[in-house]
């Protein structure tokens, strides 16, 4: 009887990222071990997540992670397919499948683009950009491959909680129903350094847009943007997959809304440690 | 003095102006925009009710300093190029559609 129970509780693995619990099922014990050394920090033993997902393995051969990723919306649910995994969620029935072979990558991307979803019918996102807290506060360092997200957060300083280098999850905060400001959380989503982020979150205080100096300048500058220069570069780095049209007006009202509502800046750096001494 | 035009804004899109500049993003292609200030002003004022010259003569000639006839055919120029990308719709008869969208407001959310 105690395997038997083991068995049971090993079905499913709860990831539990910006507040939000995906619950994921399969009945492959090693993948499960798999996602719980992947995730470890973000497993939650939430007993009513907000959404389930089964996922369906498949043989390897399956896989094609070259081929880019479709997100299309059918009467209510969401069909995900890039060439190593398809995937289906209903929202409204709060479940979900994926079909992919047992590897840590697509239920990744599964996660990202259900999280997105979820995130832009909130006035959130997720974002390409490092982000860390300092002082109780979050500060977000956005740009595209090679800005120096990675840098950035591999010179922070040792008092700097790193939620992550590379995809950066923002929510509205809402106080007694009142939308007041943006809160940032940790995420396991990882670039280069490979290491997940802290699983805790704290209010936004600034977005910085990442441009790298010249290192024979030497020089560390904060800069101002106007706010449409700001909203044409939070939305080129906002994490988006769907078409649909009200989804992509969703985010571009959110992206306005962050603008206008958080402090950014043009941040040049060169990959020196002082740059933090102008953060927090 | 050839047919009147009108023009309405196209609810395929989101605006919302930021500072000094008007953001336009077309639902299809997620395609950004930023409009100049006389795109601006016509993609403000395009209601689909009032005609094309009514907009250059009160809005544009009066903000520009242009004669009517060189700015109304600058205008049927740009009218064209953003009905071009889905920004407005131009028709020779009003346009009358309660769907389109008011600047900065986000759209209904949809139900799941």
């Amino acid at each position: 009887m105690p395997e038997i129970a083991t068995q049971l509780e090993r079905s499913s693995v709860v990831i539990a990222i910006g507040g939000a619990a995906v619950r994921v099922n399969s009945s492959d014990v090693d993948f499960l071990q798999m996602l719980e050394d992947r995730y470890s920090g973000f497993l939650s033993a939430e007993a009513r997540p907000d959404f389930d997902f089964d996922v369906d393995l498949a043989p390897p051969a399956f896989a094609n992670p070259d081929a880019e990723v479709s997100v299309s919306h059918r009467s209510g649910r969401w069909f995900m397919e890039r060439g190593d995994f398809r995937a289906e969620w209903d929202p409204a029935a709060r479940r979900g499948w994926i079909r992919q072979s047992a590897n840590p990558y697509s239920i990744d991307a599964v996660l990202r683009i259900v999280h997105t979803l979820m995130l832009a019918r909130q006035g959130g996102f997720l974002l390409h950009s490092a982000s860390a807290i300092r002082h109780g506060k979050a500060f977000l360092f956005a740009g595209v491959s090679g800005a120096g997200k990675t840098t950035i957060s591999r010179l922070a300083p040792a008092d700097a909680i790193l939620l992550t280098d590379e995809i950066s999850y923002v929510r509205k905060r809402d106080i007694s129903g009142h939308s007041e400001g943006y809160v940032a959380f940790g995420t396991p989503f990882t670039g280069e350094l490979a290491k997940l982020g802290e699983n805790t979150s704290a209010p936004v205080a600034a977005l910085y847009l990442l441009a790298k100096g010249k290192d024979k300048d030497n020089e560390n500058r904060i800069d101002p943007m106007t706010a449409a220069e700001a909203g044409r570069e939070l939305l080129a780095n906002m994490l988006f997959f769907a078409e649909d049209q009200e989804l992509v007006h969703g985010a571009f009202q959110a992206a306005c809304d962050f603008v206008q509502g958080v402090p950014i800046y043009r941040l040049t750096f060169t990959p020196d440690a002082r740059v933090w001494e102008m953060i927090g | 003095m050839g047919k009147k035009l009108y023009v309405a804004r196209s609810p395929r899109i989101a605006a919302r102006k930021l500072g000094e500049e008007m953001l336009v993003m077309s639902g299809q292609g997620s395609t950004l925009f930023t409009l100049n200030p006389t795109a601006t002003i016509l993609w403000q004022a395009a209601d689909g009710a009032t005609p094309l010259h009514e907009i250059v003569e009160r809005r544009i000639c009066s903000e520009f300093e242009v004669q009517p006839e060189e700015a109304m055919r600058d205008a049927e120029v740009l009218a064209e190029d953003l009905a071009e990308h889905g920004i407005l719709l131009i028709s020779e008869e009003p346009i009358t559609r309660p769907d389109a969208p008011v600047e900065g407001q986000p759209p209904e959310e949809r139900q799941e």
